[in-house]
């Protein structure tokens, strides 16, 4: 088996069951600190196959023509979050969108999220990002004994906070959120999502606190509905609607 | 240059690190160091689920468990480890639900168990429902898990902080030292990714938790980050590694890109097809057909595809059938691996079968270890404060071929176990002190490789080196395919001597980590085939087509690797060692399924 991501194969050459290739110009926005503080666009025509990701492109790049190209990678199929980034105007997971699913007749427009700062190339600085999430106590919290054996918990009750449960803390929501890019104190998306997996899960006991927590000026009213972060979340998450749940929760106390 | 002092420091913030970080943060001074942010880990790309025999659903007990864990191994597993494993499972998947994992749960609101590759009921009477999971994300929720008890233990992290070297007392690089002598560790040297400078930690105690090496190969389930980083530090130091000839290839890898599919579309009925539509792993496991142990599988279908009944216009494919299932019980079940056949194939799995191929996916051998964690630096002697876990290390729990979930499983176990082992090695021993040029060789390492002014491209080596991996040492192997393994990686590690990286800067220099990692991966790559080279028998997930059974007489013992300098320049040899396998209840027999 051949992985096609890392083939280059002409059109002409081009046999039975092999997927036909062309040009694809990435157009990057790129910061090499130890040089200069200022950004700059560059552009790279790679050879692709309609079924490569943005990714595999991008690892063209870095492997055939400019090693200095930097981005964040690591498991390259939706899972690790180290990758989102700013495609055609989108915060997208480099490694989720298919080339094929872009117009790759114009240049692919390609920048690092939004709202945190840029460190290198697309590599932006993530701990703001984290410092969020760690302050909604993002952990299980019960009183009393533990049982011997598990918690129990209806299925009825595992799905009440199933969709939160599936968050990879990419940050693409987050990043995507028009108030979060005019005021960083905004908690942003991602860390209500993981608020949510813990204030409607059964076994917890710390939903008042992180209600609390999430009530201060900077918290859930802030938010403006704009459903950025659903339409940017890779995990197909309903962020907007755990927002509005969140919200709800605060103003009937009922969780 | 920075320069720490910790009790304990853990290499690795994957389900292993993480685990080890819990207890031995609460008990000893501890620093979690992680080439990436620890919810990177690949630990989250883990899907179908964690072996315990809760025996929530059916009759179940850690007995059965153990012994499908030994015989899935092909009888190489330490089995005083497997029984330590299997009956600790039950506390691993407990404790686990208690920081708040979301498990899929029974009607009655217990944790729900399903069916998995190889572990069976009763020494192999049926398939047995023992696998807990949290749909087709469990290595996610674990790894979340973890990460958020982290966070609630204020643990402290180093991220993106990459782990070169480890410094140890004495220098076992040239042969073993004198019996009678303590060797211990005394801390790591690490590169941070964001400003290219120099961390010494020293510690009195450290783990390796630093996961696999599946980018040797070329199709491989694997992050592109697992590069056997601590496997190959801990080779250099003259530590040996344990049975590397044992690679798991995992049966359905999305074909073409060896993206993983969980067995647990097998769990869950899926069936594999060749192109006449035939269930063919009836003739190759009669009994438990598609959820044969993964070797068995991958054999079976690279051997249908050898043997012209291949599916798609090449041939070289099988399908994975799920289309009788019911399109709810997919999304309830198999929702992420259906998404991953729609987005990287454009298949829809509800009504069309899903090409798929085995791909690299896991490491059997490792640094080798004692059941407590600690590293073994020959067949019975320890280095004092050094401790592995994870897929970094061979206990040996998986012998010759691993069980589905019984990774998520070691990284609890033995994670939980490293961590208490090392914290408790802490508080009583001393900090060894450390050479004031300690990071002397990595940083020479860095340099020459950084301003070396032109030279080959790191990734057209890397290339090289897991196409000749997929092509001479993958399911099938022959002493004719090794040795151009061998010959291959000879002249790919010459190639690297002068190789150059194009970025010359400090900040995130991720072309520069790319060319250290080329270098552990080539490393790796050499013990690997070395060890398949002289294992002249087929077992588990080892197969040689020139030896095509199982040579209990001559091969019921664990490789023991050595990477030593020899006379040419910057060039080295392996020595291979074996070491008894510990057998107590079950004597090896045949394996049928």
């Amino acid at each position: 088996m051949t992985a096609v991501a890392e083939n280059s194969t002409s059109a002409a050459e081009t046999k039975a069951g092999e997927i036909p290739s062309f040009d694809v110009t990435l157009r990057i926005r790129r910061l090499d600190p130890d040089r200069s503080d200022e950004p700059f666009w560059e552009e790279f025509t790679v050879t692709a196959h309609a079924t490569d990701r943005v990714l595999d492109a991008m690892h063209k790049v870095k492997w055939e023509v400019d090693g200095s190209l930097t981005f964040r990678r690591s498991c390259a199929h939706g899972i690790c979050g180290s990758d989102a980034m700013r495609i055609n105007g989108r915060n997208r997971l480099a490694c989720k969108t298919l080339l094929k699913d872009l117009d790759p007749s114009k240049p692919i427009v390609i920048e690092p999220i939004k709202g945190l700062p840029v460190l290198k190339d697309l590599v932006v600085d993530m701990e703001p990002f984290f410092a969020s999430y760690r302050e909604v106590m993002p952990f299980l919290i019960t009183g009393g004994n533990a049982p011997t054996a598990e918690r129990r918990q209806s299925p009825e009750e595992r799905a009440r906070y199933d969709d939160t449960t599936k968050c990879i803390l990419c940050a693409a929501c987050t990043s995507s959120c028009p108030v979060f890019w005019t005021d960083g104190q905004y908690f942003g998306p991602a860390a209500i999502v993981n608020a949510h997996r813990f204030i409607f899960d059964s076994r917890d006991e710390g939903a008042a606190q992180r209600l609390e927590i999430l009530n201060d000026k900077e918290g859930v009213w802030r938010c403006r509905t704009t459903f950025n972060c659903s339409e940017a979340c890779p995990r197909g998450i309903e962020v907007t609607k755990a927002i509005q749940e969140v919200k709800r929760a605060m103003i009937t106390r009922a969780f | 240059m920075q320069t720490h002092q910790y009790d304990v420091v853990i290499v690795g913030a994957g389900g292993a690190g993480m685990r080890a970080a819990l207890e031995s943060s609460s008990r000893a001074r501890t620093a979690v160091i992680s080439k990436l942010y620890p919810t990177r880990s690949h630990t989250g790309a883990a899907q179908g689920g964690m072996c315990a025999a809760l025996a929530n659903v059916e009759e179940d007990n850690w007995e059965w468990h153990t012994f499908d864990t030994v015989k899935g191994g092909d009888y190489l597993v330490d089995q005083d480890a497997a029984e330590v494993m299997a009956k600790e499972a039950i506390d691993a998947v407990l404790d686990l639900e208690k920081m708040g994992l979301p498990f899929n749960r029974t009607p009655e609101g217990k944790i729900d168990q399903r069916r998995f590759g190889g572990h069976t009921r009763d020494h192999g009477k049926a398939p047995v429902r023992r696998s807990c999971y949290a749909a087709d994300r469990t290595g996610h929720m674990i790894l979340q898990t973890l990460y958020q008890q982290c966070v609630k233990q204020d643990v402290e992290f180093f991220n993106e902080f990459y782990v070169l070297d480890v410094v140890l007392t004495h220098d076992l690089t040239r042969g073993p030292v004198p019996a009678d002598e303590q060797v211990a560790v005394s801390g790591v040297v690490a590169y941070e990714l964001a400003t290219g400078e120099i961390h010494v930690f020293r510690a009195k105690a450290v783990v390796f938790a630093t996961g696999g090496a599946g980018k040797i190969y070329k199709t491989t389930s694997n992050a592109h980050t697992l590069t056997g980083d601590g496997m190959a530090v801990a080779l250099r130091r003259g530590i040996p590694l344990e049975d590397m000839e044992f690679f798991q290839f995992h049966p359905t890898g999305l074909a073409g890109l060896g993206i993983l599919l969980s067995e647990a579309a097998r769990g869950e009925g899926g069936i594999l097809r060749n192109s006449e539509g035939e269930r063919f792993m009836e003739r190759y496991a009669p009994t438990i057909k598609d959820l044969a142990p993964r070797d068995m599988v991958a054999r079976a279908m690279a051997n249908e595809v050898r043997e012209g009944r291949g599916c798609g216009p090449n041939k070289d494919y099988v399908l994975l059938d799920l289309t009788h299932l019911e399109p709810a019980h997919i999304d309830a079940k198999l929702p992420d691996i259906t998404e991953f056949a729609r987005t990287y194939l454009g298949v829809e799995p509800y009504t069309e079968p899903v090409p798929v191929y085995p791909t690299a996916h896991y490491a059997m051998g490792g640094i080798p270890t004692t059941i407590d964690g600690e590293v073994l630096r020959t067949n019975t002697d320890v280095v004092a404060g050094l401790y592995a876990a994870g897929e970094v290390a061979c206990v040996s729990v998986h012998g010759s071929n691993r069980l589905g979930t019984n990774s998520l499983l070691d990284i609890n176990v033995f994670g939980k176990r490293a961590g208490i082992a090392a914290a408790a090695y802490a508080t009583t021993a001393p900090l060894h002190e450390m050479p004031e040029d300690a990071s002397a060789p990595i940083v020479g390492y860095i340099e020459r490789l950084r301003d070396h002014a032109a030279g080959e491209r790191i990734a057209d080596i890397r290339r090289d080196l897991q196409e000749t991996m997929d092509r001479n040492a993958q399911v099938f192997r022959t002493a004719a395919s090794l040795e151009a393994a061998r010959d291959d990686i000879v002249e790919l590690k010459k190639r690297y001597r002068s190789a150059s990286v194009q970025d010359k800067g400090r900040r995130y220099n991720t072309d520069l980590m790319e060319g250290i990692e080329l270098g552990f991966l080539l490393d790796l790559a050499e013990i690997v085939v070395a060890g398949a080279l002289a294992r002249e028998e087929s077992r588990g997930g080892h197969f040689r087509e020139d030896f095509p059974t199982r040579d209990d007489e001559r091969f019921m013992l664990h490789t023991m690797a050595y990477l030593r300098p020899d006379d040419s320049p910057g060039g080295s040899r392996v020595d291979l060692d074996y070491k008894p396998v510990t057998v107590t209840r079950y004597q090896p027999m045949e394996r049928k399924y």
